[in-house]
Formats: C-alpha cells, structure tokens, sequence
C-alpha cells in the first residue's frame, strides 16, 4: 500500500503533465467545436435548402461515425494525402469537427425552441435578422443549450482519452507509459481516472454556475 | 397615413384576405372588428410585414412596398417600414431576459442608434406615461399581464413610430387587468396618434374609434363612423355579428 502511494507520488508530475495535455484538448475542442458548431448551426437555419443540407450532412457524418476513427483518419490518414500533421494538432482538429456535430444540434435546437412571437418583436421594431439573433434569441435560447453542451463538454474530457491512440502525450497515455515501465497497473489506471474524475467535477461546477448566471432573470424581482 | 390597395393574401390554397382596400388618415383611430377566422388578425400582420401578401399594394407615410415582389428582396425597405410602424401583440412578447426599462430602449439603441443616455429618458419617460415609473428595473415575469402589455406599448412609442398597430391588445389579459390597457391605449388616442386596432372590446372600439372596420370571411363588410356604425349598421351580417354583443349588455 506504501509502495503503491510512493509510486503514485513520483509519478505525479508525469500525470500532471498529461492531465495538462488533457485540458488543453478538452477547451480547445470545445472552443472551437463551439465555434464550428454555431456556424452550422446557422447553416441549419438558413432559407437556402443547400446550404442547410450542407449542415445536416456534417452534423450525420460526424455523429454518425467513431471518433476513434475520425482521428485515425485525421491523423494517419492525411499523410497519405500529404498532410502531416503532430499528434496534437490533429487531435485538437478531430475533438473540435467532432464536438461541432454535436454543438451544432444542440444550438439549433434552443433556437428553434424559442417562439415565434419573440423574432416577431424584434422584427417589429426594425431590428435586423442579425440583431434579433445576437440580442434577442441567443441570450435566451443560450439558457436552453448550456445543460446538453455541459453534457458535451463533460463527454469530451473522457473522450480526449482516445488521443492516446494517436501518440498525444496526454493523462492516459503517461499512465500507459508509466504502467509499461512498473507493470503497477491497478495503481496508474485509478490514480489517472481520480484525476479525470476531479477535472470533470470543475467542469460542472463552473458549468453550474454559468447557468446560475444565465438564468439571473428568474429569481431577481 | 396608411394606403392600402386590392390586398389579397392566401394561405396554402385558402384566400384569408379577399381584395381589401382601406386607408387611413393621419390621427385617425380605426378599429377592425369582426369574428374569429375574419382575417382581421391577417390584415393587419400584412400592414407590417409579419405575413407575406400575395398581391396588393402597401403604402405606410412614404414608404409604399409591391407586395408581388419577394419581401426578401426588399428587406431594406420592410425594415424602414417597420420603424415607422408600431406593433402591439396579443401576447406582449417582451423580451424575457431584459428589464422593462431595457425592453423599452431596445430598439433606440439597436436600431436608430440613439445615444444610450438619450435612450433611458426617453424610456423612463415612456415608461412613466404608461403608469409604470418605479418598474425599470422589472423583468417581465415579475409584471402582471395588463404590466406587461404596458411596458410593449412603451416599447413601441419608443421608435416614434408614425402609426401604431395593436392585434387584439386586451385579449390575452385577466378582465379586471383589461380596463388599464384600454386606458392606456385611450390616452394615445387623444394625443391624436394614428393607430389601427383589432379588438373584441366593443365599447371601447365605438367610444374610442373614430371609424370601425367589420371583417367577415376576408372582406371588408362595412366601415363608418364609429357611433354610428354600431348604432345602426347598413349590413345584415354586421348587425348579426353585433347583436350578440348587444345581448350581452
């Protein structure tokens, strides 16, 4: 038992390294998976038929397959095309074309849950398709998509564990290469799940509040 | 102030507005009555755009749009229209996430871009004019329907628009919440403001209209004077339609 917490110890800085790795392809995905996502989203709204296929097309391809795969393709399949990209930009690109799939529904859902009355008085007052979006239908459908793009982002932390099938220096793959070099293999694997664990745990707390925020117009008098 | 020439308007295959001519002065107060499914509703969304006519001609101030060419060809032109016409709602569609006060000044800053100081006078001042000074800073959902309603006329006074256009404005209220709408409502009036109002309040519509308009099956059956229309209606299906009123004291 005193070996096992000695090991843990030591290889900590190893761990954290990784769980650094970790973080950085958990916000980055979600960044610009977000970003991604919130310009499908838009496509998906469009008047023009094509463009809204386009969409629908992307978000059923990327839903539709496994991220592993998505980032073998990415990351041993370009090359061949001639695109040679690092381990971690390429994961970065595959968690974030994957997480706007998913960003995309989610926001095309809370825009299109909130009613009609509400672009009808903001068209009323002469605002722009633009302006009622921005000032009128975000703020509010953004109380709608926060909890499943919470579910998301929490969803995407596991999910970066796949990175270390394509050579990203990440949590679980330091605990690999840690467990190949101690054959402690109980020890590493759980001591990499607490700390997956704990940053999911931040997450939502940080998710918790930002819906506190959001739905502020509630509870104040 | 308001033209309106041979509006016709279709809904997949039914014809919701038959042919409708109509004009309104400026200052005047015109209510539209009529039953449930008359098109009234219809008619007056058409005034600023909400629905698409299929044919007719529009002509609001200066500002005249050909209903036979796509609206989204001419967004521009819908879009200065719509600055110059109020829009009162049935169901008020404040915006939730923002306070009476910034529900008001909504559209001065977005959309004429008045200075944001200017902005909040003008809508204390609004607000205040509709009896509301004290609820700035009051989310709608802390308001009452009649509250509410009030705080969506401020928000349309306060693009000073030329003509203010109100669908039904008492109908979604509790009763006893109606009288300080119609109240409301009446006040403009007296300033001489062009309005155009949907209603089912009768008495309000013959104290308060200078002309009332019935709607049946997407024409225009009868229009007068107000007193006078409801005092002695011309056709059968108007004092059809107003008898059942008159029953009801």
């Amino acid at each position: 038992m005193e070996a096992a917490f000695q090991l843990a110890l030591d290889s900590a800085p190893f761990l954290l390294k990784g769980a650094y790795y970790t973080v950085i392809l958990s916000l980055g995905g979600m960044f610009f998976g977000l970003l991604l996502g919130f310009g499908l989203a838009l496509m998906r709204l469009s008047r023009f038929k094509s463009v809204s296929w386009l969409a629908r097309i992307y978000v059923s391809f990327f839903r539709g397959t496994p991220l592993l795969v998505q980032l073998f393709v990415i990351y041993y399949g370009l090359p061949q095309l001639g695109m040679e990209l690092d381990p971690l930009p390429a994961a970065l690109i595959g968690f974030s074309l994957n997480m706007a799939a998913y960003a995309c529904e989610i926001l095309r859902a809370a825009i299109g849950s909130i009613e009609r009355g509400q672009w009808e008085a903001a068209a009323s007052i002469g605002m722009t398709r633009a302006q009622t979006l921005r000032r009128a239908i975000l703020p509010q459908a953004m109380r709608t998509a926060l909890p499943p793009l919470g579910n998301s982002f929490i969803s995407l932390v596991k999910d970066t564990a796949l990175a270390a099938t394509i050579q990203v220096p990440e949590l679980f793959r330091q605990a690999q290469l840690i467990t190949a070099r101690t054959f402690e293999v109980f020890t590493m694997y759980l001591a990499a799940a607490l700390i997956y664990w704990i940053l999911a745990t931040v997450l939502s707390h940080f998710q918790n509040k930002l819906e506190a925020r959001v739905n502020r117009h509630d509870q104040e008098s | 102030m308001i033209v309106v020439e041979k509006l016709t308007k279709q809904f997949k295959g039914q014809v919701v507005l038959n042919g409708i001519d109509l004009e309104v002065k400026e200052g005047e107060v015109v209510a539209i009555i009529g039953p449930s499914g008359s098109g009234k509703t219809t008619f007056l969304r058409c005034l600023n755009f909400l629905e698409q006519p299929t044919s007719g001609r529009i002509k609001v101030g200066d500002i005249e749009i050909d209903t036979s060419r796509p609206l989204n060809q001419q967004q521009n032109l819908v879009r200065t229209l719509r600055q110059h016409v109020g829009f009162v709602f049935q169901n008020f569609n404040l915006f939730p996430h923002r306070t009476a006060l910034e529900n008001v000044i909504e559209g001065p800053i977005v959309v004429k871009k008045t200075p944001r100081d200017a902005a909040i006078a003008l809508g204390k001042k609004l607000l205040a004019k509709v009896g509301l000074a004290g609820k700035e800073d009051a989310y709608p959902r802390r308001l009452s329907g009649g509250q509410q309603q009030r705080v969506a006329i401020a928000r349309a006074l306060a693009m000073e628009p030329e003509v203010i256009l109100f669908d039904e404005p008492t109908s979604a209220l509790d009763p006893e919440l109606v009288g300080e709408v119609l109240a409301t409502i009446r006040g403009l009036a007296e300033e001489k403001r062009t309005m155009v109002i949907v209603t089912h309040e009768m008495a309000f519509a013959r104290d308060v209209a200078n002309r009332v308009v019935f709607f049946d099956k997407g024409v225009i059956v009868e229009q007068g004077e107000a007193k006078a229309l409801f005092a002695n209606p011309k056709e059968e299906r108007t004092r059809q339609f107003l008898s059942k009123f008159r029953n009801n004291g």
